[in-house]
């Protein structure tokens, strides 16, 4: 029980930060009908700068967590005007080599920047451990779940609440349409890019303190963050926090009750039998056809 | 899905269309018709849009299809009497094996329009099973060919049987999810596979008394197996199951009103770009002697999709020209040293944002827009 009580622990910590990449893939998914395979460059960049503005410059921790944030969906948004948005006849194998590319890309810059070696930081605060029914709840894990918590919430009342997320939500049900409607797609566009940069960023981020950052980080995250998305459902922003919170729950026991080298192997597994069964993931409606 | 049951109702209706079903199923590769036999110029809609996509026109493929295979013959025999070097000869001999995992890949993806993110698998699956019989069970390289053709083929097979009913995105992340499981399964089955630390010792290729491992003679060996892979290609692709696999590409669901056994199309044609995969890794495991997971990794599969779309989908020419793009970067990279990775990335998503057609189709575009100015 008490060994049980542990392993949720650790997999609901990894399975929000799977979450937040999910989250990431949904949005542009949703907005652009693209699937970015630099999501998890993303991650692996925002990991990074915390290092560099918290650890390098000194900087408080607020400041460095925005500044990370930032920063990265600054590259989001780079990566659309440069890339994405240039292409004359997008066909989505080739928008999915481009971002192939770009995710190469940023490892070089990241490789040159930070070094191959990998870095660590600090927890967020220094309280100690919490110990429920025999299990340790590590103070970081509560940060990691606390603030996932929030950015849900947030996401929420900005698609239901607010004018700009409605107007992506419009987007995302039909560009052709929202166009029509006087909605700028292009902006939303932009948006969408730099929101979901945002929460890769932010998924690196939280991952820094129980991890070593380095440049290469960044692919099994994004692939997992991948299986979370397609577990949950394409496109709902419920699933892909579902599909990330059982991912991680149900690696954690993997590794606990059967074997520590079929952590990487779960998430693939799960991913195959979603497809197999349901392939249209735990929460989807419908199979999109896209290509 | 609405719309494909009233396609499957309407050819259940009329008799003509269930009798050209038969005839699309039967024809194999071996039955198909070579082109440039009387009688095969197609004038159905699928091929006649599908023209200017594609190198080889129908009417007069077989000709110029044999003067471009014999050009090519006669490439790699000149390449392999005047070229010594011997680093020189290695990586031509790279851009054979990856120009069979392309071209196996390009039927897949080009002309039946399925994309795979995880062939890197069965690239390994050739080079895994046979490194891993003649090591430990010490049988003759020429054994396991056969061997590790039929196990990569029945396990393709398995794996297509569910995963090619999905679609676009879908099929990409299940061939993904397939490719990783068995990158992890060689990567910690240490038994057999020798773990991360890779699988040491297999035996360079013989032919009797002839030894095949000087650079020279593997260079011709493999690029033998290329032109013998061309050759079964060119003759796939324009036959009728050829056509059949483009009119794939452009609809399934009007493949399927026009008599198409589509899902048994899309499994046949999975196995045989699996097949070319194997054959490749056979290539490679018995060429380095040593084969570990990195080289099968999710970046491989990657690199074969890129090298495809690079040199032009459907294009059974421009597999070469991906390939030696692909094998060759890297190389000229070098000079960049801790940028390599960086100008690598540049460079692909240049190619993919300017000349997203591909470079054979690129270029020939190029040239007619300065000829006619």
């Amino acid at each position: 029980m008490q060994e049980l009580l542990q392993y949720l622990f650790s997999g609901l910590t990894s399975g929000a930060i799977y979450a937040v990449i999910a989250l990431g893939f949904t949005m542009l998914y949703n907005a652009t009908g693209l699937i970015n395979f630099a999501q998890g460059e993303f991650v692996m960049l925002g990991a990074l700068s915390l290092v560099s503005l918290w650890k390098g410059f000194e900087l408080p921790l607020a400041v460095a967590f925005a500044g990370s944030v930032a920063g990265v969906a600054a590259v989001g948004i780079l990566m659309e005007r440069l890339a994405i948005g240039s292409v004359r006849k997008p066909h989505p194998i080739v928008l999915v080599i481009i971002t192939v590319g770009a995710s190469i890309l940023f490892r070089g810059v990241a490789m040159m920047i930070w070094g191959k070696d990998a870095h660590s930081v600090g927890t967020f605060s220094k309280h100690a451990p919490i110990e429920i029914g025999g299990a340790v709840l590590l103070p970081q894990s509560v940060w990691i779940l606390v603030i996932v918590l929030l950015v849900v919430a947030c996401l929420q009342f900005f698609y239901r609440k607010t004018l700009t997320g409605k107007a992506m939500e419009a987007c995302a049900i039909s560009k052709k349409a929202a166009a029509l409607l006087g909605i700028g797609t292009e902006r939303m566009t932009l948006l969408a890019f730099a929101v979901s940069a945002a929460m890769g960023a932010l998924g690196g981020i939280l991952i820094a303190p129980i991890t070593m950052s380095s440049y290469d980080m960044g692919t099994m995250l994004g692939l997992k963050g991948f299986c979370a998305a397609m577990l949950g459902g394409l496109g709902t922003s419920w699933g892909a926090v579902l599909g990330g919170l059982l991912l991680g729950v149900l690696e954690s026991l993997g590794v606990g009750f059967v074997s520590s080298s079929l952590k990487d192997a779960i998430a693939f597994l799960l991913l195959l039998l979603i497809l197999y069964m349901r392939p249209s993931g735990i929460l989807g409606k419908r199979a999109v056809h896209r290509f | 899905m609405r719309r494909r049951d009233r396609g499957r109702l309407a050819l259940g209706m009329d008799p003509l269309a269930s009798s050209g079903r038969k005839k699309a199923c039967l024809a194999s590769p071996e039955q198909a018709r070579p082109i440039g036999a009387p009688g095969s110029l197609c004038s159905c809609s699928c091929c006649r849009d599908q023209r200017p996509e594609t190198n080889i026109q129908p009417s007069s493929a077989g000709k110029s299809a044999d003067m471009k295979n014999l050009c090519l013959g006669a490439a790699v025999v000149a390449a392999g009497l005047l070229i010594s070097n011997p680093y020189h000869l290695q990586v031509l001999t790279f851009i054979g094996i990856y120009t069979l995992l392309t071209l196996g890949l390009n039927m897949l993806m080009g002309y039946a329009g399925q994309i795979s993110l995880g062939h890197a698998a069965f690239y390994g699956l050739g080079a895994y099973s046979t490194g891993i019989l003649t090591v430990h069970f010490g049988w003759s390289p020429w054994l396991t060919l056969p061997a590790s053709i039929l196990l990569t083929a029945a396990v393709a097979y398995l794996v297509a049987l569910p995963i090619l009913k999905l679609h676009g995105y879908y099929l990409g992340m299940g061939t993904l999810g397939f490719g990783m499981i068995v990158f992890i399964f060689f990567r910690e089955w240490s038994r057999f596979t020798g773990g991360d630390s890779g699988l040491v010792g297999i035996p360079a290729l013989a032919l009797g008394p002839v030894d095949l491992s000087s650079r020279t003679a593997y260079f011709f060996l493999v690029w033998g197996t290329v032109l013998a892979g061309f050759e079964v290609c060119g003759r796939i692709v324009n036959s009728r199951v050829g056509r059949a696999l483009r009119a794939i590409h452009d609809s399934e669901q009007a493949a399927a009103a026009m008599g198409i056994d589509t899902s048994r199309m899309k499994v046949h044609v999975f196995v045989l770009s699996a097949v070319f995969a194997a054959v490749a890794g056979f290539l490679y495991a018995h060429m380095i002697n040593f084969i570990s997971p990195n080289s099968f990794d999710f970046m491989t599969s990657v690199r074969m999709v890129t090298m495809v779309v690079i040199g032009g989908m459907a294009s059974i020419w421009g597999s070469v020209l991906g390939a030696s793009v692909i094998t060759l970067l890297p190389q000229w990279l070098h000079v960049f040293m801790d940028y390599e990775m960086l100008v690598y990335g540049l460079i692909l998503m240049l190619i993919m944002i300017f000349i997203p057609q591909g470079l054979v189709r690129g270029i020939t575009e190029l040239y007619e827009r300065s000829r006619t100015r």
